[in-house]
């Protein structure tokens, strides 16, 4: 008799360990639950909600809640869908999120889960918010336009590469991100291009700099294939290749 | 020579017409003539009423950004502007020349979209004009009047122009707003399937286009006193050439003639067009005004594109276009030829030799190349200039330290020939408008007399025809006498 634990997924078993989230043990099984702020090589945060599923009648944040046996979970009902699509409704107006002029479209994490979901129009008026471009590092370019605020920059530079670099500052609609140095400029931070933060973005708010749209159409990250089936930006090689050899000619 | 033209000395006493709105001319447009009591028109002004703006906010946008983001200026020729800026952003990262592969795609693909270009202007928009004549049902006067009496002809048009568009979507990524070049070369070369693809129907594109230019000699010639009248005038000429003299349209040097064919400046280096080109501002367009400084404001406005491509080159290189520019020429009688409606002439030489580059440039090996990016010395500004299917395009652009571009300045074709556009109309309005009654031939006659120019106001000519128009007739009191509107269906009606 197997001693294997499983809770459902769609109705599909879904075999866990003691510790893991729900989010962990369905991407182990090969199953997309759709995600921004979740990256599997760091610890959870469950800030963005887009992992959002129903369990047992209540809305879950997939990735921060641990598997347990019995549960029952609905990550592609239209009802779950209908909710991850208005969350990103919400984070394409409260930023300036221009995919058509954005050298990340095609291999962008938040582009591909929106297509994903179905999202075809913003619904919600825009904020477009006043924020501005710090191209003061001599390597990287970072668009405040486009952060999502998933706070993965400010956890990998922290636990990861031990430098702390980012801090999320302010609250409410007026959180943002800023520099941890005197000047409040990226330059003036001991942030690398080497450095993991650099490369775990879901969107085009951290870029290197003097390269864009060196990838031709139609060979982009998710140009041919869904990100359900091609999975995070932040995990494919073509995508981080310009960050994590230090060399963005290579 | 024209400012009398411009703004007359007692507008006060005269009828002001307006013509409202020139629709999706690239925006919005409109054109008020004044007309005295002899009825000459004594003022007359093409009035660009949209503000882009793109000069401004594309300040504080990285540079590495410019060849797509600035595209989005227009969809009609965007890949002019993604070329421009390249050509301007290859000169910033320090890149003198391209390696041979990323100059050949660049040009495949710049031959591609002056090819879909012409192709869309003469077949869709203009051939219901000239093979109907101008006065011609409205209804039947458009591009499905072509499908209906030409079948076989709209169909070239439409296969013309989708190839043209295929060897964009081959170079640059997608049919629209591509991201095929990018500063210091391209991001692609093009594999043999790709190469093989686009061979097999080449040989079919230069038929066509032989016999559209046949096509256009014969309706040309068979009025060929009226053709060469209408709306014409005697301009200067401005655009690029090869450095021994060929016709070119990616990368040469600036050249300009007189309207006698005498040379003002020739083969100047495009980085410096500052010295050459100077650009006014009138208080009632927000388009500018370029004239070339030497012959001042008054004298010095000039026309471009292909008419003044065609007049101003020594030769084209390639047999079957170079053989139709010399009969072009021999209408000139040796001058320059200054007939406005020349310019659809002029398009479709150069619509064939597109065809013919292409098939040369599809035999070439360079195109499979991996060589695709050189760099350099990062400099502090780059210019790009290019031959846009509508005429030179200059695109100048300035960044600081971090990268950043902190000016940025654009002449786009059409603004080139804003006054002689200016001109144009005031000759046909001076022409047709016959005293107190307006008339549909007047209405026709002023969007023929722009859509000669197929200018990226562009509406005016890329509404299939159709393009809705309100013309007013008001007297000396402002007081509305007549009024015809065009609807986008194409009926006309007396509103008044």
């Amino acid at each position: 008799m197997s001693t294997e634990k499983t809770f459902r997924l769609d109705g599909k078993a879904i075999p866990f360990e003691d510790g893991e989230t729900v989010m962990d043990a369905a991407l182990k099984a090969g199953e997309y639950i759709p995600h921004l702020c979740h990256n599997p090589d760091f610890e959870p945060h469950g800030s963005c909600r887009i992992c959002v599923v129903d369990v047992n009648g209540r809305h879950q944040c997939s990735c921060t809640l641990p598997a347990s046996e019995g549960m029952d979970v609905d990550n592609s009902s239209e009802a779950i869908t209908n909710k991850r699509r208005t969350l990103l409704q919400m984070l394409f107006v409260e930023g300036n999120h221009v995919c058509p002029a954005c050298e990340k479209s095609g291999a962008c994490q938040l582009q591909a889960v929106a297509y994903q979901t179905g999202m075809l129009n913003p619904h919600f008026t825009h904020f477009f918010p006043k924020r501005s471009i710090d191209a003061s590092h001599p390597d990287i370019v970072f668009y405040f336009n486009r952060c999502i605020l998933c706070g993965l920059c400010v956890r990998v530079s922290r636990d990861v590469d031990k430098k702390a670099v980012f801090s999320l500052s302010g609250r409410g609609h007026r959180t943002r991100i800023i520099f941890n140095s005197p000047s409040g400029k990226a330059v003036d931070t001991e942030l690398a291009i080497t450095d993991k933060a650099v490369s775990v973005c879901p969107t085009g708010a951290i870029l290197p700099k003097h390269h864009g749209y060196e990838t031709p159409v139609g060979e982009r990250l998710y140009d041919c294939l869904p990100i359900s089936v091609v999975g995070d930006a932040a995990k494919h090689h073509t995508a981080k290749k310009h960050f994590l050899n230090g060399d963005p000619d290579e | 020579m024209t400012s009398a033209l411009e703004t007359a000395a007692n507008p006060q006493d005269m009828k002001r017409i307006v013509i409202e709105p020139l629709t999706r001319v690239e925006g919005h447009g409109k054109v008020t003539l004044l007309q005295g009591k002899n009825r000459n028109i004594r003022q007359a002004r093409l009035h660009i009423t949209e503000f882009r703006g793109f000069e401004k906010f594309i300040q504080g946008r990285p540079y590495w950004e410019l060849p797509v983001l600035v595209q989005r200026l227009c969809g009609i020729c965007p890949v002019s502007h993604h070329l421009a800026a390249a050509k301007a952003t290859d000169m910033i990262v320090g890149a003198r020349e391209l390696t041979p592969t990323a100059e050949k795609v660049r040009r495949l693909m710049h031959y591609g979209q002056t090819l879909q270009s012409h192709a869309l202007h003469f077949f869709h928009l203009c051939s219901p004009d000239l093979l109907f004549g101008y006065d011609d049902e409205v209804r039947h006067r458009n591009v499905v009047g072509v499908i209906e009496d030409s079948p076989e002809l709209a169909k070239q048009g439409v296969l013309l122009r989708k190839y043209g568009q295929e060897v964009i979507r081959v170079t640059a990524g997608k049919r629209i707003h591509g991201t095929g070049a990018i500063p210091g070369g391209v991001n692609k070369s093009l594999s043999k399937d790709e190469i093989h693809y686009l061979q097999n129907d080449i040989a079919q594109m230069i038929g066509w286009a032989q016999g559209a230019v046949e096509l256009m000699k014969t309706v040309f010639f068979e009025q060929l006193d009226y053709h060469m009248a209408f709306a014409s005038i005697e301009t200067s000429m401005m655009s690029q050439v090869r450095g021994d003299g060929a016709f070119e349209l990616y990368h040469g040097g600036l050249r300009a003639r007189d309207h006698l064919g005498e040379t003002i400046f020739d083969h100047v280096d495009y980085r410096n067009y500052n010295d050459y080109i100077r650009e006014s501002v009138k208080d009632w367009s927000y388009m500018k005004f370029p004239f070339i400084t030497s012959l001042g404001e008054e004298e010095g406005w000039y026309r471009v594109g292909p008419l003044a491509r065609i007049n101003n080159c020594d030769f084209i290189s390639t047999p079957l276009a170079d053989a139709e520019r010399k009969e072009f020429m021999a209408v000139g009688k040796g001058l320059p030829v200054q007939s406005t409606m020349a310019y659809h002439w002029a398009r479709l030489i150069e619509l064939l030799h597109c065809t013919e580059a292409i098939a040369e440039l599809l035999c070439d090996r360079d195109l499979i190349g991996k060589d695709l990016r050189n760099k350099g010395v990062m400099q502090e500004c780059g210019t790009g200039v290019i031959e846009a299917p509508r005429g030179t395009l200059f695109h100048h652009y300035e960044i600081n330290d971090e990268g950043i571009v902190e000016k940025a300045s654009l002449i786009v074709s059409t603004t080139n020939n804003n006054q002689a556009m200016n001109e144009s109309i005031r000759k046909v309005a001076n022409q047709y408008l016959d005293g107190h009654r307006l008339s549909e031939a007047l209405l026709n006659q002023v969007e023929v007399a722009i859509r000669a120019y197929d200018p990226c106001l562009s509406c005016a000519t890329h509404a299939i025809g159709k393009m809705p128009m309100e013309l007013n007739l008001m007297d000396d009191r402002g007081e509305l006498i007549d009024r015809l509107e065009k609807r986008v269906n194409g009926q006309i009606n007396r509103t008044l």
